[in-house]
């Protein structure tokens, strides 16, 4: 339990670390919102002065950074100026949405990585091996961005998926079950350049870390047992390449976040990506700010999933650390 | 027999992409900036080897594209004239390797115009607009990588080198720095510089910004190297004959690195050109007109470019070449990196 209970502080520690990097850039960072209204003849620069001080902003550093902290408790995470209201509930429904696609995405690409991986393990060298190396190398030099303009070509070409958004214009009548499918068949094609574009490393580590595996000895004394195939591969070989493979998890989750940023912009999901993206146009820090924190929270939140997986997998760590 | 390593291969490929691109002048037909208004959105033009009348020609030839009568988007080949394509002929003023004032190119023809990969909303030729986009995006990926090795293998080194609370200090922000993911970092690093930059502003301006955000990685990987090299017996002899620290890390720790950094340049360079892209393609890098191959692609944020003119997506598979002698490139390094260890642990062992 100590481990788990150390990784946890060790995130915290992490989220408020990158909660200070972060307010010490936009505190560095030339130009805020109110020098693009500067700019603007139509403001008297007595009125930025004074609103500059309403906001807080003529403050020291650390009262800042305080003042953010206090906001923060109470739920408002600072003030987006473009939006002329608190960030939270702005963020908390776009990230909502990414966390929905980045979730759907993680699992589809662990679920459809295992088995192939495993899957190619068991034939390595072997002709279906080979093509599917061939497959993983070729997804794995296409970029995200073409991957994903390419996916959207498909669709406006065919029509066969809906291009943008999360929802059709009559979601709001539909019934439970009907909003579901709705979801899911808008969810189709981000979530489809999501996983194509992570799948390829996964799989390819998932082969790598099984094969190795594969010619332990306890393995050999198992198949000497008459024990069957899939027993074999899923319950004695996979449990025991298990631990790199929960590092790259965590990874994994960073990788996908990263990369549904730009895909939600491509396909005008309304996730954390189109957001940041208008707030750093507009110059609106604060939404910058919160964003990156709250992809932070996610990243660390599935570190830490990934610790309690490894936890529950690994008995050597369980041992070790209550030992320790 | 003499087989060429792949390590020796995925180079040479890689050196030959490269020089196309560092050659754009030479290989594009025309300027990448120059407009040609009466032919916006043309469609890439056919090569034809036999013409209207049936007549087999050697030389390939194309038609001149023409507005259709009463359109505004359909073109028609004018069949009544074929222009043979020329080879090394004298067009427009360029400079070699970015200095050499030139005129020559590699292909075009006489009275007509070729447009290879069609032309934009400004009738700019694409292909021209492409390769010298590559020069941009590909320098891009070249220099931040290498701001990043040499801000990772410095961080890396003081870290490793001198322990104690630098190391501390330096590995907590590293992980910090590890801790958020890198195109949401690269996102708020870009947010907080001004936006409204000129051209060449911007490429450096993005090259920092890519160059700072990747440095965590390298420098844990050097940090790791230098730990263990420290201790080796050589470079304890030479720090008992006296050898400063800065000798110690140039001479003896430092060359340990190299390979870990050859390795991590072939897999970030790649990246530092995407995010570069990706960048460009968002509005938030290299403005237009000047090309690049992410702002190459940023027409198709439109939904009526991406149905009606399918060669606009065409820049978008120009990183797969480039992506693939990299990746081959870094899985030979690897591979190289670990017959290296294997070999150097059977001698240790045998000693």
């Amino acid at each position: 339990m100590r481990f788990l209970l150390r990784r946890l502080a060790h995130a915290f520690l992490l989220l408020v670390g990158v909660s200070i990097l972060a307010f010490l850039f936009t505190a560095l960072a030339p130009g805020n919102y109110f020098d693009e209204m500067r700019l603007n003849p139509q403001i008297s620069p007595e009125s930025v002065r004074a609103l500059r001080a309403q906001y807080g902003f003529d403050k020291p550093l650390p009262v800042r950074y305080a003042d953010w902290l206090n906001a923060l408790f109470h739920g408002e995470m600072g003030f987006s100026f473009a939006n002329n209201g608190p960030v939270a509930p702005l963020l908390l429904t776009r990230a909502r949405n990414t966390l929905l696609l980045t979730i759907t995405a993680t699992l589809l690409a662990w679920g459809i990585a295992l088995p192939l991986g495993v899957w190619s393990a068991e034939r390595l060298g072997r002709t279906p091996d080979r093509l599917l190396s061939w497959g993983t190398a070729a997804l794995l030099v296409v970029p995200d961005l073409a991957l994903a303009l390419g996916l959207l070509v498909l669709a406006v070409r065919t029509g066969w998926f809906p291009t943008g958004g999360m929802a059709s214009v009559d979601f709001e009548t539909l019934s439970p079950l009907k909003k579901l499918r709705d979801l899911a068949w808008h969810m189709i094609l981000p979530a489809t350049a999501l996983v194509l574009s992570a799948l390829p490393l996964l799989v390819r580590h998932v082969r790598a870390a099984l094969a190795e595996v594969l010619n332990a000895p306890f393995l050999l004394a198992a198949v000497g047992h008459g024990i069957p195939r899939r027993t074999l591969l899923y319950r004695y070989a996979l449990p025991a390449a298990a631990n790199p493979l929960i590092a790259l998890f965590g990874f994994s989750i960073g990788a996908l976040l990263s990369g549904s940023l730009l895909i939600e912009v491509v396909m005008s999901w309304p996730g954390l990506g189109p957001l940041l993206l208008e707030a750093i146009l507009a110059r609106d820090l604060y939404v910058v700010v919160g964003g990156v924190l709250f992809s932070t929270l996610f990243l660390v939140g599935g570190n830490f999933l990934a610790d309690i997986l490894l936890f529950w997998a690994d008995p050597r760590i369980r041992t070790e650390r209550s030992a320790g | 027999m003499k087989v060429p390593s792949p390590f020796k291969t995925w180079l040479v490929a890689l050196v030959v992409l490269h020089g196309i691109v560092a050659c754009a002048g030479f290989f594009a037909p025309y300027d990448p900036v120059e407009q040609d208004r009466k032919s916006p959105y043309l469609p890439p033009v056919r090569l034809h080897l036999v013409d209207a009348s049936g007549h087999l020609h050697l030389r390939p030839f194309v038609y001149t594209l023409n507005l259709q009568a009463g359109s505004f988007e359909q073109y028609e080949e004018d069949t009544t004239q074929l222009h043979p394509i020329q080879f090394f002929l004298s067009g427009a003023q360029y400079r070699l390797l970015g200095f050499l004032p030139c005129r020559l190119h590699f292909f075009g023809a006489d009275n007509t115009r070729i447009y290879l990969l069609g032309t934009d909303a400004f009738g700019r030729d694409q292909l021209s607009r492409l390769l010298f986009g590559g020069q941009v995006s590909l320098l891009a990926g070249l220099l931040g990588a290498g701001i990043t090795l040499l801000l990772g293998a410095s961080i890396g080194a003081l870290a490793g080198y001198y322990g104690g609370w630098r190391d501390t200090v330096l590995m907590r922000l590293a992980e910090i720095f590890l801790a958020l993911p890198w195109l949401y970092l690269l996102f708020a690093l870009r947010a907080f510089l001004p936006l409204a930059v000129s051209p060449l502003g911007a490429f450096f301006l993005i090259i920092a910004v890519i160059g700072a955000v990747g440095w965590a990685r390298p420098a844990r990987l050097v940090r790791g190297v230098v730990l263990s090299a420290k201790e080796r017996d050589f470079v304890r002899a030479a720090r008992g004959f006296g050898a400063s620290p800065a000798y110690l890390l140039r001479r003896h720790i430092l060359p340990e690195t190299y390979s870990v950094l050859l390795t991590q340049a072939a897999i970030l360079i790649p990246q530092y050109v995407l995010a570069e892209m990706t960048l460009s393609f968002l509005g938030l890098g290299v403005p237009e007109p000047v090309p690049s191959w992410g702002n190459l692609l940023s027409s198709l944020q439109q939904y009526s470019v991406l149905v009606s003119y399918w060669w606009m997506y065409l820049p978008a598979l120009v990183m797969v070449p480039f992506f693939l002698g990299y990746l081959g490139l870094a899985s030979a390094l690897q591979e190289r990196g670990e017959a290296y260890k294997i070999a150097g642990r059977s001698l240790g062992s045998l000693m």
